[in-house]
């Protein structure tokens, strides 16, 4: 029926993912039963990393899917497409991941339209069950299947939220940037920097997040501390690495960029 | 009819009253008729940002200016731009100035009065606060009496000073460049040079001569505070992040001769000096953030210590060692300034003072501060190095404590005491740490205090029949028994109290820029009509660009894209929003740097707010709460969600009062029940707070904090979507534990009625 190799969305080798708390025991309860998880938290804390992690520990396979506004319902539950001789069914990611029991993460959820989050409806509740319209097929989802989004509350953007009735179909977990020990051991482990300076780096990112709601939409993710560790590792001036990967992604207000620059100074002596 | 009349009234009533124009009007001694255009408008700014002292010191001024005789123009620029001034540097200003007129008007300058008026306005902007100002000002007076001369001869005849006027005209040029002591030197050069030369000083005075220019360029060296406010703002929000970071205000070092002040911090900020120049190959900004990095390392880590026990020498000796463990911690946190702290403190030459004929207790004191900062010095007086290895090992686990700096200190007076010590003379080269502030803060001297006191002296006030509607009970969560209180607060709720819809409107015209600008974006909120969505499988109609693509691909054996029609939405907003106004007694208090209240700066912030949103046209209304116990929590109704923007609305804004506490929780509750009975799709609920909850009843801080939080998540499974504007500079303590994300923090109050419309538009954007 499906021409796909579930195979190949196998986690293979262990991902690094640092716990931060009881989230891998949690995430493992809610797998047992099912259901489906929302994971929120600022941009770059980890999120991805965690599903990733879960599906290798779970041994199952890992389906992502990026949404995007032009994201149609199609794009998730598949297609009839043209060839040749007529036309064919394409599965859409989210269907092969009900049928073949995979986790489907559905990363950045509220950048979809919101006619194309509903199709996760009746999947998300005791149905579990996914109909293909144009098909004529209802789909039973597979025993393993479990669906996870992702969801980054900061946007701050009343019309960019989820509604009610979809963030009502799931459990939740808070992400947000380790604090300063494990997120030091992040980038050590991440890309083998020295503790000391991977400290430094941290001390950096915290700092920087005072200046959120100040200026800065965001903070300095965990993302960009592992740039800035890895440019390092890899020969680069600390000071250059930090305001390659931590000052001029994140702003172009020459305020804040004389601030940071001068933490960084003031950190690295 | 009745309301027809008062319609063609409106014009006219949106002003003064005429008895009180007229009133003020006869204070004003003054006969020009062409003054009569403006006086109204001036006296409805002034109204505004005077007290009641403050206007009839603005009256009294205008009428010295006017006595004075020296035509209109130097009245119209008083009556125009003292109010502002008055506002932003003190009323004392109003005096001020009237004075300095009076006094110019008394010398043979007094042509130059309409050009001194007239830098006045732009003066207080650059200058920051009244002692700049009247340093500008005497400095300014002095230029004119130096340079104007006196013939002596069978009959005293006095001329004007040449260059007075050319120089008032090139004063805005010449303040945006120099700090006020830049000033000070550019001038003095121009009278020692050329007072006697009329012509070459007219030249100079109005930067037409070449040295005029050069000199000009020689004093602009520095970095000037007021060009870098934010800045360091934003150093201490990052670096230093405090629950509160201080109001910056800046002083003139030009007019202290004998000894510089030094920057200081007391309840209303850190003091520090208008301009830095580089210094020993620290640039100016570098020494600003060394200064604050100091004073906020004494905020963070300092403690009180009673004075009255100590001797001056004692107090200075404690002095120098905690100001080493703060530079000490900063360098610890910061390895990075080390360097800007090497370079800034002074290495004295340990043999340069001479104990016989001068007082060396500075000198000593700062060798050893210098030694206990860098341990690779090279003193080799045993005490030093003494002092400094205990002064290590002290700092070596930990922090220390300013009470062990205190005992250090005190054995370091003890040992190294001389004779000498008391002399007059005092070895003052390269003593001065220039970083450092004056260490006010560290002393407190019991004797003058009365502790009695600190009584309580809260008075209750009388219960007041709350009129309205029968009470609404809500619950209210306690955290630590994780379960609801129910129908713990009883809520009242009543229709808010009208005054002079006028006076909104008023405050309106005032932010007439702002509202331009608003209106701009407003356009593009808009709701269109209709809008086209592409790419889509099914629609209503066909898209031909991606059509003729799509088929070009198929043709061409690629896979064609079947996203081929198009559809129109209706593209309607469709939210609610209810803005929720925390009205307790703390919105009276003057906001940081300015001289409105909150309350008043709220008034202007929803005044705009309302306006902007009925343009767009969103379901909208507006109440305000406050509490004094459970059983009174009070809930105004000001604008309701099918009332429009109007008189009745306005009217009810601009009696606005403020008192009593902050019981959060309930007035969500209360506010989310009307949210709820709303059909739009979307909806928030907007609170405007300057503080944490709180009430008399309560004694727990947690407790209301928990509660609210609760009440945000009850929101949040109603479909309403909370949002905390917070102007409390504390607010990083708590919003997040009730807001989570959903907050943000007005960090310049008079920013607030800019903010908060366009807050507004980005969060429904
Ligand atoms: N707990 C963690 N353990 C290991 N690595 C982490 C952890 N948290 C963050 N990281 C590092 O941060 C990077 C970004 O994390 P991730 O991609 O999971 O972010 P995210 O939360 O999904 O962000 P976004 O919302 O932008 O998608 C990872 O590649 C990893 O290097
Ligand atoms: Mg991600």
């Amino acid at each position: 029926m499906s021409q796909v190799d579930i195979n190949q969305y196998l986690i293979k080798e262990k991902p690094f993912y640092q716990i931060q708390a009881r989230e891998v025991e949690l995430y493992a309860a809610a797998y047992n039963n099912r259901l489906p998880v929302m994971v929120k938290g600022p941009t770059g804390c980890g999120k991805s990393r965690f599903v990733e992690y879960m599906a290798w520990k779970l041994g199952k396979p890992l389906i992502t899917v990026a949404c995007n506004e032009d994201m149609t319902a199609s794009d998730l539950v598949g297609r009839y497409l043209l060839d040749a001789n007529g036309t064919h069914w394409q599965d859409g990611p989210l269907t092969t991941a009900a049928r073949l029991g995979a986790i489907c993460y559905l990363d950045e959820i509220v950048e979809a339209r919101q006619d194309t989050t509903v199709v996760i409806h009746p999947l998300t509740d005791h149905r579990r069950a996914l109909p293909l319209d144009k098909k004529g097929e209802l789909i039973k989802a597979h025993p393993d299947f479990q669906l996870v989004i992702s969801y980054n509350p900061g946007y701050q953007s009343l019309m960019k939220d989820l509604k009610q009735s979809t963030k009502q179909r799931f459990v939740g977990f808070d992400f947000d940037y380790a604090d300063a020990a494990l997120e030091t051991d992040i980038l050590h482990q991440e890309t083998g920097l020295d503790t000391a300076v991977a400290e430094k780096l941290v001390q950096i990112g915290i700092k920087a997040r005072n200046l959120k709601g100040h200026g800065l939409d965001e903070g300095v993710s965990t993302r960009l501390l592992v740039y800035a560790a890895t440019l390092i590792q890899d020969g680069v001036d600390a000071k250059d690495a930090c305001r390659m990967a931590l000052v001029r992604p994140i702003t172009d207000d020459v305020d804040i960029r004389a601030t940071l620059d001068h933490m960084i100074d003031a950190i690295f002596a | 009819m009745v309301i027809a009349v008062s319609k063609t009234q409106k014009a006219k009533t949106s002003r003064l009253s005429p008895e009180q124009l007229l009133a003020y009007r006869d204070q004003f001694k003054c006969n020009f008729k062409a003054v009569d255009n403006v006086f109204e408008d001036c006296m409805e700014e002034a109204v505004y940002r005077l007290s009641e002292q403050g206007i009839s010191d603005y009256l009294e001024g205008a009428s010295r200016v006017t006595m004075i005789g020296r035509g209109l123009e130097p009245i119209l620029t008083y009556l125009e731009e003292m109010p502002q001034v008055a506002h932003d540097l003190g009323e004392e200003t109003l005096n001020m100035v009237a004075e300095a007129v009076w006094a110019l008007s008394r010398t043979a300058n007094g042509k130059s009065i309409p050009a001194f008026v007239q830098t006045i306005g732009i003066a207080s902007r650059r200058l920051g606060c009244k002692e700049s100002l009247g340093q500008y000002i005497s400095l300014v007076m002095q230029m004119m009496a130096r340079t104007a001369s006196s013939v002596y001869g069978w009959k005293q005849t006095s001329y004007p000073s040449p260059g007075a006027i050319s120089m008032l005209e090139q004063m805005p040029y010449l303040l945006q460049q120099l700090s006020l002591i830049g000033l000070k030197n550019w001038i003095e050069y121009g009278i020692t040079n050329y007072h006697n030369h009329p012509e070459r000083q007219k030249d100079y005075f109005s930067l037409q001569s070449a040295d005029a220019r050069a000199v000009l360029q020689r004093e602009r060296h520095g970095t000037l505070f007021m060009d870098h406010e934010r800045q360091l703002n934003l150093y201490l929000q990052a670096l230093w992040f405090e629950e509160e970071i201080p109001l910056l205000v800046p002083y003139s070092e030009a007019f202290d001769q004998l000894r510089k002040p030094h920057p200081y911090y007391d309840q209303l900020g850190f003091r520090i000096p208008d301009v830095y120049g580089d210094l020993n190959g620290v640039s100016g900004i570098n020494r600003y953030r060394m200064v604050l990095a100091h004073m906020a390392g004494h905020r963070r880590w300092s403690h009180q210590l009673i004075a009255d026990n100590y001797s001056p020498f004692q107090r200075m000796a404690v002095e120098h060692f905690e100001d080493c463990r703060i530079d000490y911690l900063i360098m610890k946190n910061y390895p990075g300034l080390e360097s800007t702290i090497k370079a800034l403190h002074p290495q004295p030459d340990e043999w340069a003072c001479n104990p016989e004929e001068e007082s060396c207790i500075r000198h000593r004191l700062t060798m050893i501060s210098y030694a206990m900062l860098f341990p690779d010095h090279d003193y080799e007086n045993s005490d030093v190095i003494d002092f400094a290895q205990r002064f290590y090992a002290a700092m070596a686990d930990g922090q220390s404590t300013t009470n062990e700096m205190a005992s250090l200190g005190l054995s370091f007076v003890a040992r190294t005491r001389k004779q000498s010590d008391q002399y007059s003379s005092v070895h003052f080269k390269d003593t001065e740490v220039f970083y450092r502030d004056d260490n006010r803060h560290l002393w407190q001297f019991i004797e003058e205090g009365d502790e009695e006191e600190m009584w309580d002296k809260r008075v209750h006030k009388e219960e007041e029949e709350v009129q309205g509607l029968p009470p609404r009970h809500y619950p209210e969560w306690d955290y630590n028994s994780n379960n609801y209180r129910p129908d713990w607060v009883s809520l009242y709720e009543s229709l808010h109290p009208s005054g002079q819809a006028s006076k909104i409107d008023q405050l309106l015209s005032k932010h007439d820029a702002l509202a331009k600008r608003l209106k701009r974006l407003l356009e593009m909120l808009k709701p269109q009509q209709f809008v086209r969505v592409r790419y889509q499988e099914e629609g209503s109609e066909l898209d031909l660009d991606v059509a003729i693509r799509s088929l070009i691909d198929f043709k061409s054996g690629a896979q064609p894209d079947p996203r081929i029609n198009m559809s129109h939405q209706h593209d309607g907003r469709n939210i609610a929003v209810m803005l929720l106004l925390d009205l307790s007694a703390s919105l009276n208090e003057k906001a940081a740097g300015s001289n409105q209240t909150i309350l008043e700066l709220s008034q202007e912030a929803v005044a705009l707010t309302a306006w902007a949103v009925e343009q767009l046209g969103d379901e909208f209304a507006i109440a305000g709460f406050c509490s004094n116990s459970r059983h009174e929590v009070r809930y105004q109704h000001i604008k309701g969600f099918s009332e429009h923007w109007d008189d009745n609305v306005k009217g009810r804004l601009a009696a606005m009062e403020a008192g009593y506490s902050t019981r959060m929780g309930a007035a969500m509750r209360h506010a989310a029940h009307y949210l709820e009975a709303r059909k739009a799709d979307k909806k928030l609920l907007l609170v405007l707070t300057d503080g944490e909850p709180a009430d008399i009843d309560v004694t727990d801080d947690k407790l209301l904090i928990h509660d609210s939080h609760k009440a945000v998540q009850e929101l949040d499974q109603k479909g309403i979507y909370s949002h905390c504007i917070n102007l409390d500079p504390k607010a990083d303590e708590y919003v997040q534990d009730i807001f989570g994300q959903q907050y943000t923090v007005i960090d310049k109050l008079e920013r607030l009625p800019e903010k908060l419309p366009q807050l507004f538009m980005a969060l429904t954007k």
